[in-house]
């Protein structure tokens, strides 16, 4: 499987490709196991490799760039696929964009790990007891912290949940708390029971349609930064009418999982006045998005795309650094 | 004379008819000689089917547990959740029938796509509450190894359904009864209507509930394709053919009360192969007709209604094809993003479509104006006098829109009561029913697939109790009636 370096990036994911390819090629000639069987029965295969094979046959000397340009050309077959997660870096969760889209595995580890796996029962179980694992500690993090709702009612609990997670919690009249380097942070917030949390910042953080119950409970939250949270969907956008009252401010920058299907319910948000909805790579249409989101929401200011983005080529962008809180 | 014979036997001489001659192909055709050879190299190995005379493969096997007649939603649906609850893992053969593979007339595909909890029913309302649930949580149920992860699409806009004063009262028992199981509606009056939705004109409106979460739209062939993808990973398996014949067994027996009752079981599913003569009988323990708006035809030939009318032996099923139209059309002045799926009071529905200001809407016709369900084809007019007038006076931008589109598709409508059947026919032992949901079946195929293998596995419904849904309710009377059929 040894395949001689490329030159630039792009030509270089062949190598792997054709190490993919050559090896589907000698797995569906070698596939002997009665109970793999069913696999045999699959519907035609969506995989990446399993195209190429069919149009690559086994021979690694064949034209590097000709290949390349075949791939780029003939995208493999998916189902509607979840966007990949386009900042690799968030806090905490790199582990977890396998999970979110397993189409950006390109990596020679990953390769080897799926090879085993179809040959060997012991890998598949242990790659699927991993991938338990991951989505088993998101569960985990977005657990209901209800002792805590009942013994300090559920600004503490909401104030504590998210700072539990990462993010960083402003009550009313005071400065922003949040957790150091290592995670701790200092619990004298548990005697502000009566004092209502302001302002939520949860970038980053592994948030999702569970952990939004502590969220909404915070009734008089002005406003909510959801930036780069790879686990906030169109799901998730359905369940902010409760804040409907209060939120003023919301920001979904750079979520990958918030389309404008989602966006769509956010016209239950009347009292909202600025609304940050950059960088969404789901969303199809950026800049229309971005119209018919003004449109529907006339008194709220709208960050967005810019609407002759559409125009222009190059999906490649920067972050956009919204102004964080600075540090109490 | 030992040598002459394995000469011969071998036969590699000038005569000789090794595997690169076979049926005469000429030698430049070695792409194709080398996808045979690999064939026949599979098949010898183990683990292949070993047919050296002809391929079968396109046969459904001789026996089968559970034969599902019907490959649409609700039919993969249930093979999903039998593969799931079922206990050893691997101990029921399951076979799905479908004689359509590119769904062209199925419901399913044909559908709008839109799920609701806003019913009158209770057990509707349940089944849709954990079928969105299950729309929630798609990846987790329908997760395969390997391949990547499904987006159905969901819009998450709600649904607004529209009353008059007549129906006000009803849509209030309605609400309250959808606020007890979990649903989260809410209702509004006609200036709140006005406040949220300017572009609706809320003459003749006296009230209006709007669905806040877990209601809007989603692609069904997304749905589809997962389910089909799971459900053959997990070892169902899948033929193309018509199921054209039941042989069954009879059994004369008494009841409790002395009354004498005749007992059908099926035995064997006959599978008629497509354009052919040729036809497979597969042996099964439990038949379940999922076959959607042909579930009347498939149950008539396993002899359910044939009998004295007004016994049991004699209640068809009384599910039929419907014809209904869905158009598509263009109004570049309509409602924008916030469109949720809205439901005049005269029946007219529609809703956003993408983001170009195209919006998919249609009507129920009357009983007086069904239109022949002999095929498929859309009836213009229709949108003319019955669709565009109301959809024109309750949204006044729709005034000028222009049609780009129109297709047809079936409802498997109960003539009854128009609400599902689910769970065992009273005489044809082993046959169960899910169909006839009349327009909803797509929105409940999830619940209602799981309530049919709790029916199969365990003899009675664990989750949700659908007793109220059974066949026996066609002989009994008591019918189940549904104010929101759409």
């Amino acid at each position: 499987m040894a395949a001689p370096k490329a030159v630039s990036d792009r030509i270089s994911m062949s190598p792997q490709i054709e190490a993919c390819s050559a090896v589907s090629a000698f797995r569906v000639s070698v596939n002997t196991q009665e109970a793999r069987s069913k696999r045999q029965q699959k519907a035609s295969p969506t995989k990446a490799r399993d195209g190429i094979a069919d149009t690559h046959p086994l021979g690694v000397g064949k034209d590097r760039t000709l290949q390349a340009q075949r791939l780029l050309s003939h995208p493999p077959q998916s189902l509607h696929l979840v966007a990949p997660v386009w900042n690799g870096g968030t806090r905490g969760i790199s582990g977890l964009s396998r999970v979110v889209a397993p189409k950006g595995n390109q990596k020679k580890g990953r390769s080897l790990l799926q090879f085993l796996a179809d040959r060997f029962y012991d890998v598949e179980a242990l790659r699927d007891h991993l991938l338990r694992k991951r989505v088993s500690k998101v569960h985990q993090k977005n657990r209901p912290f209800n002792h805590i709702n009942q013994r300090y009612g559920p600004y503490v609990a909401g104030a504590y949940f998210i700072l539990k997670q990462g993010g960083a919690v402003r009550f009313q009249g005071r400065e922003w708390s949040r957790p150091n380097q290592r995670g701790h942070f200092s619990l004298d917030f548990l005697k502000l029971q009566a004092v209502p949390v302001e302002a939520v910042d949860a970038s980053g953080c592994a948030i999702n349609y569970q952990g939004l119950d502590s969220l909404l409970a915070l009734k008089e939250l002005q406003s909510l930064w959801l930036q780069r949270c790879p686990h906030v969907d169109d799901w998730c956008l359905s369940r902010l009418h409760p804040l409907a009252s209060s939120l003023q401010e919301l920001s979904l920058a750079g979520c990958p999982r918030v389309s404008e299907r989602g966006l769509a319910c956010l016209h239950h948000l009347w009292n909202l006045r600025r609304l940050d909805i950059s960088d969404l790579p789901a969303v199809s249409s950026p800049g229309l998005t971005r119209i018919l989101v003004e449109e529907m929401l006339p008194s709220c200011e709208v960050l967005g795309a810019d609407w002759a983005q559409d125009l222009k080529l190059g999906p490649e962008e920067q972050p956009r650094d919204t102004a964080g809180p600075t540090p109490a | 004379m030992l040598r002459r014979t394995l000469l011969l036997g071998l036969g590699r001489g000038p005569l000789g008819r090794g595997l690169g001659t076979h049926r005469g192909g000429s030698i430049l055709d070695r792409d194709g000689k080398m996808s045979e050879i690999k064939k026949k190299i599979r098949s010898i190995l183990p683990g292949g089917d070993w047919n050296p005379l002809y391929d079968t493969s396109y046969l459904p096997p001789e026996s089968s547990d559970v034969v599902i007649v019907g490959g649409g939603v609700l039919g993969l649906s249930v093979a999903y959740w039998l593969k799931k609850l079922e206990k050893p893992r691997g101990a029921i053969r399951v076979l799905v029938v479908e004689r359509d593979h590119t769904y062209s007339r199925a419901s399913t595909v044909l559908s709008v796509g839109g799920i609701r909890q806003q019913f009158s029913v209770p057990e509707n309302v349940q089944l849709s509450i954990f079928s969105i649930d299950f729309l929630r949580n798609i990846n987790e149920y329908l997760a395969v190894a390997d391949d990547p992860p499904l987006d159905i699409q969901f819009n998450p806009s709600g649904y607004l359904l529209l009353a008059s004063e007549k129906g006000a009262a009803i849509m209030e028992n309605n609400v309250k009864v959808q606020r007890q199981e979990g649903a989260k509606v809410c209702l509004m009056s006609p200036e709140q209507l006005r406040n949220k939705f300017p572009w609706i004109n809320t003459e003749g409106v006296a009230l209006a509930s709007y669905g806040m979460e877990h209601e809007g739209w989603f692609d069904p062939w997304c749905l589809l394709q997962g389910l089909r993808r799971k459900v053959q990973s997990m070892g169902v398996l899948f033929c193309r053919g018509e199921v054209t014949r039941f042989v069954s067994s009879s059994n004369l027996m008494k009841t409790a009360s002395g009354e004498e009752v005749n007992l059908k079981r099926i035995h064997e599913v006959h599978v008629k192969i497509d354009q052919s003569l040729e036809y497979q009988p597969v042996e099964c323990a439990i038949v379940i007709n999922a076959a959607g708006a042909w579930s009347g035809q498939v149950a008539e030939l396993a002899g359910i209604g044939k009998g004295p009318p007004g016994t049991l032996q004699g209640t068809k099923l009384p599910v039929e094809l419907r014809k209904r139209y869905v158009y598509l059309w263009h109004c570049p002045q309509g409602p924008g993003l916030e469109t949720p799926f809205v439901i005049d009071p005269s029946g007219t529905y529609f809703r956003r479509e993408g983001l170009g200001h195209n919006y998919l809407g249609g009507c129920s016709p009357t009983e007086e104006e069904e239109p022949d369900p002999g095929n498929l084809e859309v009836d213009h007019d229709f949108f003319q006098d019955r669709v565009w007038p109301p959809l024109a006076q309750r949204v006044p931008a729709f005034e000028t829109l222009k049609v780009r589109s129109a297709w047809a598709g079936y409802y498997d409508y109960n003539t009854f009561d128009q609400n599902g059947v689910v769970g065992p026919h009273p005489l044809v032992i082993n046959m169960y029913f899910a169909t006839g949901f009349s327009g909803h079946g797509l929105q409940q195929a999830p619940a209602v697939g799981r309530a049919v293998a709790e029916m199969v596995l365990e003899g009675h419904f664990q989750t949700i109790n659908l007793s109220s849904f059974l066949f026996s309710r066609f002989y009994s009377g008591e019918k189940v009636q549904e104010h929101n059929i759409i």
